[in-house]
This record gives C-alpha cells, structure tokens and sequence, in this order.
C-alpha cells in the first residue's frame, strides 16, 4: 500500500485560525509570519508554503495532532482521557500534573511514536490493553492508532490460540460467566475469563468494549483524575434505600467492617473502595489499590448488607457443644475453604484437609443431628 | 448528540434476565438513531447511578423496560439517576399514562427526558398481538380464538394490574379475537384457571412480563397445566382441559419491543423520526421462538 501524504492541511488551517499547542507541538501566528517548535526544534515560517514545507519533515508531531484533534477528539471527555493514558501520552494534553495511583511519568510524542510500532501496554483490571501503530509500513504519515485488547493472563499468547473477536457487544458475553462457566453478578470481580482477544479495534470501539467488561470504570476514573468523584458513603448509601433495602440503616457500624473485608477487598473486586462508613469515619480495611474507584457500595453490596442487617439484629447467645480440638479447626478450615473459595481445589482423597468432602461428612455423621450441629444454648439460670 | 438509556431490572442471579434488554438495545444501535445507546440496571451494571456519566451526550432519553408504573419507576429509577424536583405527579398519570418529563440530575450537566414505562405505550399492544401471531405462527390469528393477557398483579400497587386490562380493553375493542381477558398470578382472575374463563377452543397466553424466568418459564407453565413440571418443557400449543393453550414466555423478548422503546423516545422529543417512520426495527438475538407443531384453529 503506497504512502498517503501526512494530513497538513487541517493543521495548517488551525495554525491560521489561532494557532497551536499541543503535544509538545506549538504554532503560532502573527502578520502572516508562523512561529513553530517542537521539543527538538524551533523554526519561523514567513508564510505557509514554508510551514507547510516544515511540517512535512515532522510527521509524528503532524500525525500526532491530527489522531488526537481530527479522529478522537472529544476535548474534555473520559473517553480521551483513557485512551491518552492508554499510549501513556499527558492526560490534559500539556503539563497535566495530575497525580493519580493510574499516571506514571508520561511518554513525549517521539517516545510514544518508538512505542507505538511495537505497542504501548496498559492493564485495567483484568484487561491488557495495547495502542499499536494501524499501519507499520507507514506509520509515520498515518499516525492512526489500533488497540488490541485480552486477559492479563494471555499476555504472552499466540493471538492464534486465542478466539478473536472484533464486536465490542461479544465483552458482554465474554463477561457474563467464569472459567467454571458460573454466572458474574459483579463485573469487576476478578475472574474474567480468559481465552480470548479484541484485536484491531478503534479507539471509540476499545472504549466500549472497556465499558462492556467494566462498566463505568473509565467515566469514574476521569473524575478522580480531576479530583470531582463524588463519593457517597455507607451512610449516606443507607438512609436512601427504600422497599427491602429501608432497613440497611440498622446495620451496626462495625459489621460495616466485615462486609467490606467480605466483599470489597482485591481478591473480590478490582475496584479501589473510597466510600467509608461516613466522610470522617474511615473504615479500618483496606480498600485496595486497583486503577479505577468504588464510588458508592454496589447493588451487591447493599444486597447482601440486607442479608447481614436481618441476621445481626439477632441476638447472641453462648452454645455448649462437644468437639475435639482438631474437630474445632476443622470448622475453622471448612470455613475458611468455603470463603477462599477453594473447595472444589480440594482432592477428593485429601483427608488431611479439614474441608475436604469425607471429612466433613464425618464430622456430620458425628456431631450434627436432624437439626444440624448438636449445640445446646447455655443459659444463666 | 442524543443518548437512549434502557433501563432494567437485571438480576444477581439469572444471567438471562438482561438478555432482552441487550437485545432490544442492539436492535436500536443497529439503527443509528441515537448516537449512544446503553443498557442500565438496577441489579447489574452498568447501575442506574453511573450510567448517565458514561455518555457524552447533553440530551438522554431514559425509557423504563418495566411493566407497569409502580414502585420502581416512580421512585427507584428517578432517585438513583438523582432526577432533580422529581415527583410522580409530574407524570400527570393515573396509571398508564406516563409519557415523559424533562429534568436535570445532580451529577452530570445533561437533559434528562424521563419516559414513562414500555409496558404502558400503547404499541405495546401492538406486540402483544404480534406475541400472538408468532406463537401461533398465523399472522391473522383471532378468528374463534381467546387470547389471555396475563400480569402478575398484587394487591400491593394497582398500577400493575392497570396495564394489564388496559391493553386487554384496546385489543378487545379490536374485534380481532373471540375473546380477550385479562388474567392475573397474584390476583383474580387468576391464571391457573384459564380454561373457565374462555369458551373458544384454542386459546392464546401472553404473559405481560419483561423477561423470562420464573415466573413465565417454571410458575405459569405449571398453573396453568401445560406441563406438570416445568424441566420437561410443554407442547406449543399443549392440550388443558378441552383447550389448546398457545404459550411461548414473556411478551417483552418479543422484536417488536424495540420499536416501543423508540416510540417512547420519540413521544419525549428524541430526533427518530426517521427510524420511527419506517415503522420497523430489525429485533435482536432473542430467544422466543418456539415454532408451534400446529396450526391454530386445525
């Protein structure tokens, strides 16, 4: 495929109609005498055959500007923003400053352009993202980037062994159930299912398909960037529940703490919680530290708050019961099995493991009755 | 630029809960009338409360995928997209006619049309005759045959058997069918005893919910007959009684109902005129046809 000419008639048209600053790119323009420089050079122009002539010697600075202004655009919007990040480009297109968990010291135009020839990696959660040159032969004078996008886990496969999929819509698909074929509730849970690989797609295309796998992240994301993510605490989360969700209120403070640590920590979500119990009552667990934030707890969260609200109104009482020591641990290990989620980990001839199947079974056919464990409630009388 | 938002229900636990929703979704992108369509839930994500920071564009049309105007249309929805002086009396409704009212939410700089709910729009009657014609698989279906609207109702919000037996009345003013009633799970005139209430030998079930699951897949197959346990499936249509029911799951996975979105749309301001005149929106990947094995009224 022949070389197309670098696009410099819309940038000479905006060099005209008030000149440039872009990208380390900055034209400016005074009685018919245009002023250019880039990181590398600076230049004057008496007209604009001369700046038209200079331009052609700088196409990634040209390229460049005409990707980012001509087929992206969207000035201000998350959608820029992330695929700025993507190439690892300055989010605000100059000297952004902004200090994010996300932003790592960002790449110049010539950085990117050595970069992008043999793709400029980024992980959203599970997600590997690389922004790649479309076009390798002539890179230089088309400037348009393509995003490929697959499981961290597949990072290092053949894209011939993965099934390949060019349709945003087939992330929801790819979304909706685990490796064990089980049904995702939570979409930035981190057990995406691997296999699989978005290749080629364009920049509007890769942001959808992110929106598909992760829904909201980047819109969330670009408000934390800039410091206006409105968080809403659990508090605040609670008093607007209404139907069965009217008594999340009567959750008590501390068992706000367990719920976080069952449901909010890294091994479960990929979201970085920032809601608390209130604005100045931080929670004791850590919220971890993915790239995009949990602005407000989920609707599996106020779901299964519900469940602990009606269970913690429930007063405490002692049971006597009768175990050995190592029958003791044993419902410590079913339970911790049960919570790491690794039962089905668990060999079926392995009878040192507490939680594996025979064990309990034993334990079953010993201590529990018709009613389950044979616990008998101590009173003070 | 103009954005649809479809707003659902979902669920945590059935994945197929929202597949109607994504398809009818589809089928309005495969149009091109709006320049962003999403999909939002209130038991998936993206959730009612961050889907509309999700879009660039200033004017969003949100369209309700629910039955009847109720508790989730008039409360949940408008308080989790934060609609600014939301009140139900703005919908000037007495049950089925919500069309749309035009508010800001707090979070975002955008125009919020906020339409009343698909089940209530009059097209929507439309798609339940057409319900029956595909199940049937006659597309002049009516001549001595019954046809059952079937709801859910509770006693808890009459709103829910209003739109039930307000399509029963347009589609019984109709004269196509020999006999149109109004049946409910939660109330009478119940379901389960579908075969007293019509004399016509073949009658047609169209059950007025949004998506497949159990009520319309498990409960109703069982009340009313067609099947003694719901695993081993039911005959389209399947003997009841004396009867023949024609019954193939819940009105709204039925293609048609991306028409009613956009007609909700449209009633709200949405520029579709163009898509709404042709009268016709290609439907999605749905999962309703069950092809009859006879032909109505044989």
């Amino acid at each position: 495929m022949s070389a197309d000419p670098i696009p410099v008639d819309a940038i000479l048209e905006a060099a005209a109609d008030g000149g440039i600053e872009f990208d380390g790119l900055r034209i400016t323009a005074a009685d018919d005498e245009y002023s250019l420089e880039t990181p590398d050079l600076h230049r004057t122009a008496p007209s604009e055959s001369v700046l038209r002539d200079i331009l052609e010697t700088i196409p990634a600075s040209v390229t460049n500007w005409h990707y980012w202004q001509e087929r992206v655009g969207g000035d201000g919007t998350a959608r820029r923003a992330f695929l700025r990040w993507c190439e690892r480009a300055p989010i605000a297109g100059g000297d952004d400053g902004l200090e994010h968990v996300s932003i790592d010291d960002p790449l110049t135009v010539s950085q990117r352009y050595a970069g992008l020839q043999e793709g400029i990696d980024r992980e959203w959660g599970q997600l590997a993202i690389t922004t790649r040159f479309r076009d390798l032969d002539d890179a230089d004078t088309d400037g348009e980037r393509v995003y490929d996008c697959w499981h961290v886990a597949d990072a290092d496969a053949d894209v011939a062994d993965l099934e390949v999929f060019d349709d945003p819509r087939d992330a929801r698909a790819i979304a909706t159930e685990d490796a064990d074929g089980r049904y995702r509730p939570l979409k930035t849970a981190p057990t995406l299912a691997s296999g699989w690989a978005f290749t080629g797609l364009s920049g509007d295309e890769l942001v959808e398909t992110v929106g598909f796998f992760y829904p909201a992240t980047i819109a969330n994301w670009h408000r934390e960037l800039h410091g206006d993510l409105d968080i809403s605490h659990w508090r605040e989360t609670a008093a607007r529940q209404t139907g069965i969700y009217d008594i999340l209120e009567e959750l008590p403070r501390e068992a706000l703490e367990w719920v976080a640590e069952a449901c909010c920590v890294d091994t479960e979500c990929l979201c970085r919680r920032e809601w608390h119990y209130d604005e100045d009552d931080e929670l004791a667990v850590d919220g971890g530290d993915g790239p995009f934030p949990c602005r407000e707890p989920c609707s599996l969260v106020v779901a299964a708050a519900r469940q602990w609200t009606i269970l913690e109104s429930e007063r405490e009482r002692t049971y006597e019961l009768e175990v050995t020591p190592s029958e003791l641990n044993q419902l410590s290990a079913i339970v911790d099995a049960v919570a790491e989620d690794r039962t089905d980990k668990i060999r079926e001839a392995d009878v040192g493991d507490g939680a594996n199947r025979y064990r309990a079974r034993y334990l079953r056919a010993k201590r529990f009755g018709a009613d389950g464990l044979k616990a008998v409630e101590r009173t003070n009388e | 630029m103009q954005a649809l938002v479809v707003a659902a229900h979902g669920s945590h636990l059935n994945p197929d809960a929202s597949s109607p929703t994504y398809a009818h979704a589809d089928a309005i992108r495969e149009t091109s009338a709006f320049d962003e369509v999403r999909e939002a839930f209130w038991k998936e994500e993206p959730h009612f409360r961050e889907v509309v920071r999700t879009l660039e564009s200033e004017e969003v049309f949100v369209v309700p995928l629910f039955i009847s105007e109720g508790y989730f249309t008039e409360q949940v929805i408008p308080r989790e997209l934060r609609l600014e002086g939301w009140d139900p009396a703005l919908w000037n409704s007495d049950g089925t006619d919500a069309s749309q009212v035009t508010l800001e939410a707090t979070d975002v700089e955008k125009t919020i049309h906020y339409c009343g709910p698909v089940g209530t729009h009059d097209a929507m009657t439309d798609v339940i005759v057409e319900r029956a014609e595909s199940v049937t698989g006659d597309p002049d279906v009516g001549d001595g045959v019954g046809l059952a609207v079937v709801g859910h109702g509770t006693e808890r919000n009459e709103n829910s058997a209003k739109a039930i037996e307000y399509h029963t009345e347009r589609i019984r003013t109709r004269d196509r069918f020999a006999e149109v009633k109004a049946l409910f799970m939660d109330e009478e005139p119940e379901v389960d005893d579908v075969t007293d209430y019509f004399e016509s030998d073949d009658v047609v079930l169209v059950p007025l919910f949004i998506a497949d699951g159990y009520h319309t897949q498990e409960d109703i197959p069982e009340d009313v007959g067609l099947t003694d346990d719901y695993r081993t499936g039911w005959d389209v249509p399947a003997a009841v009684d004396g009867h023949r029911v024609w019954y193939a799951g819940a009105v709204g996975t039925e293609d048609l109902l991306a028409s009613v979105l956009l007609e909700r749309a449209h009633d709200a301001g949405a520029d579709v005129d163009d898509v709404v005149e042709s009268e016709h929106v290609v439907g999605g990947d749905t999962d309703h046809d069950r092809k009859p094995t006879t032909t109505v009224g044989d």
